[in-house]
């Protein structure tokens, strides 16, 4: 099958309403090409899962400020005074979720796992009407898996068949989310042909990824493909 | 020095070869200011790697290496970089020795507010959830009282809790509070200060330590 896809194709994949996991930390490892192509778009009403809403010129913000996000599923705001102002005045709903469980909630959705059993949170508001279950004496939240229709993730190196190499600290959310949604797009800031990356330094099977499309902020040599 | 000098340099003396710490956004992360680079300590970075190192030289940041506060850092020979879910599980998992976290608030049961503030800021709880139940110890580096004067250091959180009975220590510019089963422990009270000037900064009940003695900074 050929991933190689144009960002186009995989834009008119994304309706009104659609559900997404945008990776990065606080922009860090976000694909900026498929957020500046979907606020281009101005597809509206959809529900973000990410890590935060990073700024208002970079990564999920973006979107945030073009008012296209109706809900967000993230562990932080702060950074975005954007997203606190719209969810101050009622036109976004914002689901605050502790990192390390939005991680696992993620994992799950995308292992086949029917939630995750953790501490965090234990005597805060964030277990309000969640099931608290005790194993050995310890209580635990019962966090329930999140899935999405479209994963938008950031790589650094992409071979044609999928298979992915992150760089440093923009890897975060990226593989967890590659697991966990219907159709995984990446965008990749180098690709090389399959064989290219040894299979022990392959971080993400290529077999999770759906389509591949090029990083405006690549190596301009590889731009045009293989 | 300033106060919050004098508190992240106190917290450094605190962690020991071969921890592995993970300094909060803020106040804590001054604290790597005072760790020597011959001390073993290791640095986790919530968004993904150990072996932080100091900030970059100008010129020389890389897009992708930046700590949980988004700022360019530099990561030291044997750092290592990993998802969030790896990242989380070394957290939670009992891997991560020693946190240091901002406070809005704190109380006698070791109880922490420092996410939220009702109808005025809600920035996001981020790691410090995790953190706070997952670190093997919690130290808390807060400024002693708020701008207008006011006690952080309550008989009961009045905000949000970020977590439940979880701080072990507090440390502030006034004094360095150790928090028991019994309650709020003064163990050392800051130069120039009197046990009575932090109880008086203090709305918790301070039980003073027979060994109390001058904040070694």
């Amino acid at each position: 099958m050929e991933k190689v896809t144009a960002i186009e194709t995989v834009l008119k994949r994304i309706e009104k309403g659609a559900v997404l996991m945008i990776g990065g930390f606080l922009g860090v490892g976000t694909p900026e090409n498929l957020v500046d192509g979907l606020v281009e778009k101005g597809v509206k009403d959809l529900t973000i899962i990410g890590n935060d809403s990073a700024f208002t010129d970079k990564g999920i913000g973006k979107l945030v400020v073009n008012r296209q996000v109706k809900k967000l599923i993230v562990s932080h705001i702060g950074t975005n005074p954007e997203t606190g102002r719209q969810m101050n005045a009622g036109e976004i709903e914002v689901e605050l979720v502790p990192q390390g469980t939005l991680a696992e909630r993620i994992r799950s959705g995308g292992a086949g796992l029917g939630g995750v059993l953790t501490p965090t949170g234990i005597g805060t508001v964030v277990e309000n009407g969640k099931k608290k279950i005790e194993i050995e004496g310890k209580e635990y939240l019962l966090e329930l898996p999140l899935r999405a229709e479209v994963a938008l993730i950031k790589a650094y190196r992409a071979d044609t068949k999928g298979n992915l190499v992150f760089k440093y600290s923009s890897r975060n959310f990226n593989p967890l989310m590659a697991t966990a949604a219907d159709y995984v797009v990446v965008e990749a800031e180098h690709l090389v042909p399959a064989g290219e990356i040894d299979p022990n330094e392959v971080m993400l099977p290529g077999i999770f990824v759906d389509a591949i499309v090029f990083s405006q902020t690549g190596d301009a040599a590889v731009k045009g493909g293989i | 020095m300033t106060s919050r000098e004098l508190i992240a340099k106190r917290i450094a003396r605190e962690l020991k070869s071969g921890n592995l710490v993970n300094l909060g956004i803020g106040l804590p992360t001054l604290v790597a200011n005072y760790i020597p680079e011959e001390a073993g300590i290791i640095l986790h970075s919530e968004n993904g790697f150990v072996g932080m190192g100091a900030t970059p030289s100008p010129g020389l940041e890389d897009k992708d290496i930046t700590n949980a506060g988004g700022q360019y850092v530099t990561v030291l020979p044997g750092g290592a970089f990993f998802d969030s879910a790896m990242s989380f599980a070394i957290i939670r998992g009992g891997h991560l020795d020693v946190t240091v976290l901002g406070a809005l608030e704190v109380d006698e049961n070791g109880n922490l507010a420092n996410w939220m503030v009702p109808g005025k800021t809600v920035p996001g709880m981020g790691g410090a959830m995790d953190l706070t139940v997952g670190a093997k110890k919690v130290i808390i580096a807060m400024e002693h009282t708020a701008k207008d004067g006011s006690p952080k250091i309550l008989k009961e959180c009045r905000l949000p809790l970020t977590a439940k009975k979880e701080v072990d220590l507090i440390v502030s510019e006034m004094a360095v509070i150790e928090v028991t089963p019994d309650g709020l422990l003064l163990k050392e009270t800051a130069p120039g200060l009197t046990v009575e000037d932090v109880m008086k900064a203090t709305e918790a009940e301070l039980k003073v330590d027979p060994m109390l003695r001058e904040m070694d900074v």
